[in-house]
């Protein structure tokens, strides 16, 4: 340890004191030399000759405490900034592929780092697991995207005899208006049994959790504040908890807040509130619930399928659905829980187009290497003068390839550099375009790990880079003569295979990458031509209302408030025509759906037949979203006010049922047998409901003002659908002054009603595409780079050996060869190339792009109109990038080049 | 690592030399080398300054140490002293040189029979 301490720290004295002792040396051995009488200045050269060369046994003393390795590669540094410093053009552009290359690697790791592999904010979540179930034997239900979901009875069985859950509940989210404060509002409402916030583990900001009794059916109502709603809406204010604010006309409790950035599983809420089942009224349907929970510590995932799994006969045994009905008709079901942890919920489908994203950012930071690859060979081609220099002064080709490889890695370390610069921007520009539905959105940052990762690649690539020069011109078989100037001898080919490879490596990954945007394109394209159910959405403006009882009691007021909300917006000038509806197609609000029974079929009550879509309309609704009318008509408000039983459906369902649309007309189902017959006046097109690459699923269209639905029990009261989403069909759609008069419109019929989730059809459209346009435009941009990096590769190889052939070229022009020759030669070099890497790159694509088919859509993974046009439109451009230095070959004056000589 | 300089000598024999001298006495290294000299009657021919990175190396391997001092023309110098350590390892390195001496001799040495 001394010496490295020393030689660490004591350098500079120890070779001070080497120098002062050797002067003194010179001095004591002139003074004795004068004294034998000699003259001074013959002494004093005496003495050094004596001595030897004074500079090197220095140099050699002080060589002896020098960590070599480490001093040498500091010297390869300087010498490497040197190096690049006197060549800025080419450090230049190799500092912005490098820089742009590990940019977009960056960027594209910190969200699939943020998104994919850290886990989620709360304490200890991979306990944390979402109760996903499915049930195979339900007709019908396999449309619906959320498997089977929880009943609140499902909840109670399994909370009360689980024995691998620490804590279990159940949530489901919603809206709700929050009055008395200032203008009427509509906040966003997650409601949770007990168990859930257990479960979650987070702390209140504030105040306490919702508790136990809070859930009470008849106890008190109380709620729990977001962060964000707390500071927008109270500034924070603590006394705020113990004191009543206004939700749906009905004063709440706050009890407490939860701290800044707590999300509830994926979503962003203002509000919680509490379930209040009455577990004695609780039937065994009802399947609206998200459930979660978390594992006992040492519970694994399989064990809690099968706990689950022992606990639906309890279930079934514990409820049921009303007296003369078989509990056990829900085992034809085949209800199978499929427990997921939770983070897996929370990515959802996403984490494929990332991985597709990441991937394709890699194989475009390997045509870049490719590239700085070309840039270093042809660099150290015209420095092979200096290298020869080098070795013939002594230095051992380990130390060359060390010093070329430190400056390759640190060109790759400086571009990193600028690269995690570019990284920053482009992580704020895919926060700001990604897709809105990207989860853990807030999440994303570039953090240590990130950080790490640049470095990481930044030093590999320039390994990568470095390495093939380095050993092609340093390494220890070549013995490189000083006299060989480059000028007079002709380029092996052995030297140009390295480049030519590159060349092709860069064209196949080219292709590949377009041959992956090619086919989102195509994707894209597929899913514009999808018949959605409503035509022109830029012009359809939605909106949602929610009328709470305690502001309207009566059902029937309800409705007619909302059709004299219809009356004054289409008075509003440039409006075609207003409806209201459930919801509109991919809103994703959560459908209402249960079975149907035919007039006149006989039904096996251990059956339960297939579950369809159940949508509430108001008059006028499918001539204003666009959907046609298949056969029949739509209904009338007389109809609506009169309750008359009138029903129209999907055409997939009336197709079903009775074979042809106009079949269905005039026919008669019901939801209960309680319920007067409906009779189906009209069949409305397919629509999308669920998005654009979903099926459209059978639905049912009841009038907004009817019996209630979903409840078995007499007697059956009228019900008014209260929360639905109006749709106004005009030219002014989305613009500011349109929006000012509909609000005001709204407010005219009642003020205290806030309008929420105000966009257009166009909007909603593009969410539900937003995972395909991401993919589309990350591809499109990871092509464009990598058919810019190809191409410049492929032009810079090109020109360069077009340089190196001057002389031949003017050769063969002097010895009568033609210039359309010439051109043919230069060009069927680089198309060879091109060749080779289409090839290549077409096996490979056909290999890749499977990778991508669950992206896909209306397109197959091996497309070959897609694949074609890419392999064609490539060889094109590629042959345009060597026509340019090709027709630079023709230009050679012979005379010129043979002067050379 | 280090480059061996050979001039008239094989490698580690000045440094044996020096182990040797300094056993004596310590000295600074002016006075080492002219005893070094006088004591081989100059027969052999060591540059002066090769010393010192000699002594460098035994000053890094801690055979020997240094102090610096006053010489008897009153100049300021470093007196170098033999280790422990270097006293064990010139016995160890002569040892070694006379039986390759002896090698050398014998094979050198007009033929008994």
């Amino acid at each position: 340890m001394s010496w490295l301490r020393r030689s660490l720290f004591s350098r500079r004295k120890i070779y001070g004191e080497l120098s002062e002792e050797i002067h003194a040396h010179i001095e004591e051995k002139t003074e004795q030399l004068m004294a034998d009488g000699m003259p001074k200045k013959e002494a004093e050269a005496a003495a050094r000759r004596e001595f030897g060369n004074l500079t090197l046994m220095e140099e050699d003393g002080r060589d002896v405490w020098r960590w070599l390795s480490l001093e040498n590669f500091l010297m390869d540094v300087r010498y490497g900034l040197r190096m690049l410093r006197s060549n800025p053009v080419f450090t230049v552009v190799g500092l912005l592929t490098i820089a742009i290359g590990i940019g977009a690697n960056a960027a594209v790791f910190s969200v699939v780092n943020s998104v994919l592999l850290r886990p989620l904010n709360y304490p200890t979540s991979q306990e944390l697991v979402f109760l996903h179930q499915v049930a195979p034997g339900a007709a019908g239900l396999a449309d619906f995207q959320n498997g089977l979901l929880l009943s609140p009875s499902m909840y109670f069985a399994y909370s009360e005899n689980n024995r691998t859950f620490s804590s279990i509940g159940v949530w489901d989210t919603g809206a709700a208006s929050v009055t008395g404060v200032a203008e009427p509002e509509q906040v966003r409402v997650v409601t949770v049994s007990n168990g859930v916030l257990e479960a979650l583990r987070v702390a209140p900001e504030a105040g306490r959790w919702l508790s136990a009794e809070d859930q009470e059916p008849r106890g008190p109502s109380r709620v729990m504040l977001s962060y964000g709603y707390w500071q927008r809406r109270f500034a924070g204010d603590r006394t705020m908890i113990g004191k009543n604010i206004q939700v749906d006309s009905q004063p709440l409790q706050i009890v407490g807040v939860m701290p800044k950035g707590f999300r509830f599983v994926d979503t962003d809420f203002d509000l919680i509130e509490a379930f209040k089942f009455d577990r004695a009224q609780q039937i065994l349907a009802g399947f609206g619930l998200h459930g979660i929970a978390r594992l006992k510590p040492g519970a694994t995932i399989a064990q809690a399928n099968a706990d689950i799994t022992r606990m639906l006969p309890i279930w079934m045994d514990s409820f049921s659905n009303g007296p003369g009905t078989n509990p056990h008709i829900y085992e034809t079901w085949k209800i199978t829980p499929m427990i997921r942890p939770l983070k897996a919920e929370v990515i959802g489908n996403v984490s494929e187009v990332l991985w597709v994203v990441m991937g394709t950012i890699g194989l475009v930071m390997l045509i870049a290497c490719a590239n700085v690859t070309n840039l270093l060979l042809v660099r150290v081609e015209s420095r092979q003068q200096e290298l020869a220099v080098r070795a013939a002064l002594g230095a051992g080709w380990q130390r060359i390839v060390s010093g070329l490889l430190v400056e390759s890695v640190m060109l790759g370390v400086m571009g990193g550099m600028i690269g995690v610069g570019l990284a920053y921007a482009g992580v704020r520009a895919l926060v700001a375009f990604g897709p809105a539905n990207l989860p853990r959105l807030s999440e994303i940052a570039i953090g240590g790990r990130t950080l790490i990762f640049a470095f990481a690649i930044s030093v590999l690539s320039g390994l990568l880079f470095g390495l093939i020069p380095a050993f092609k011109y340093a390494g220890p078989r070549t013995t490189l003569e000083l006299r060989s100037g480059g000028r007079t001898i002709s380029v092996s080919r052995e030297r140009h295979r390295a480049r030519n490879l590159l060349v092709v490596g860069q064209v196949a990954m080219a292709l590949v990458l377009l041959v992956s945007a090619g086919l989102m394109i195509r994707t894209f394209a597929a899913l514009r031509t999808v018949d959605l159910g409503f035509t022109d959405a830029l012009h359809l403006q939605v909106m949602r209302i929610s009328i709470p009882d305690l502001l309207i009691a009566k059902p029937e007021q309800v409705t007619r408030t909302q059709q004299a909300i219809l009356d004054k917006l289409s008075a509003i000038p440039g409006v075609k025509s207003a409806a209201f509806a459930s919801e509109m197609p991919m809103e994703g609000f959560g459908a209402g759906w249960d079975c149907i029974f035919l007039e006149g079929v006989k039904y096996d009550p251990d059956v339960i037949p297939p579950l369809r879509y159940f949508k509430d309309v108001s008059p006028g609704f499918f001539q204003t979203s666009g959907a046609r009318l298949v056969a029949g008509r739509e209904m009338t408000w007389t109809e609506v006010y009169g309750a008359r039983p009138v029903v129209l459906v999907s055409e997939n369902l009336a197709r079903e049922l009775w074979g042809t649309p106009r079949a269905a007309v005039g026919k008669r189902i019901r939801e209960f047998d309680s319920r007067p017959w409906s009779e189906v006046i009209g069949v409305v097109q397919d629509v999308r409901e669920n998005g654009v690459q979903e099926i459209a699923p059978e639905t049912v269209y009841w009038p907004t003002l009817m019996g209630m639905k979903y409840q078995l029990e007499a007697p059956v009261s009228l019900d008014a659908q209260r929360s639905v989403t109006f749709v106004i069909r005009s030219d002014r759609a989305g613009s500011a002054s349109f929006l000012n008069e509909v609000r005001q419109a709204v407010w005219s019929v009642n003020s205290s009603l806030p309008l929420a989730s105000v966009r257009t059809m166009e909007d909603v459209y593009a969410k539900s595409v937003a995972r395909t346009s991401f993919t589309l435009v990350m591809l499109g941009i990871a092509g464009a780079m990598a058919l810019a990096l190809g191409i410049i590769g492929i032009y810079g190889v090109i020109s360069f050996i077009v340089s190196q052939r001057r002389r031949e070229i003017g050769i063969r022009l002097a010895l009568g060869a033609q210039r359309r020759d010439v051109l043919e030669m230069v060009l069927s070099q680089g198309a060879k190339m091109t060749l080779a890497g289409v090839a290549i790159g077409i096996v490979a694509a056909l290999a890749l792009t499977r990778l991508m088919a669950g992206l896909l859509f209306g397109v197959t993974a091996y497309d070959p109109l897609t694949l074609g046009t890419v392999a064609v439109v490539l060889m094109i451009i590629a042959l345009l990038a060597c026509y340019i230095p090709a027709r630079r070959a023709t230009k050679v004056d012979p005379m010129v080049a043979l002067r050379y000589e | 690592m280090s480059k061996e300089k050979q001039r008239d000598l094989f490698p580690g024999a000045l440094e044996m030399m020096i182990l040797r001298t300094l056993k004596r006495q310590p000295l600074h290294g002016y006075a080492l080398v002219q005893h070094i000299k006088r004591n081989s009657d100059d027969l052999l021919q060591i540059e002066e300054g090769s010393l010192y990175p000699a002594l460098q190396r035994l000053l890094k391997e801690e055979l020997v140490k240094a102090e610096w001092g006053v010489s008897s023309t009153n100049r300021r110098v470093r007196i170098y002293k033999l280790t422990a350590a270097g006293a064990k390892h010139l016995e160890r390195e002569v040892s070694r040189f006379e039986r390759m001496l002896e090698g050398i001799t014998r094979v050198l040495s007009p033929e008994e029979s």
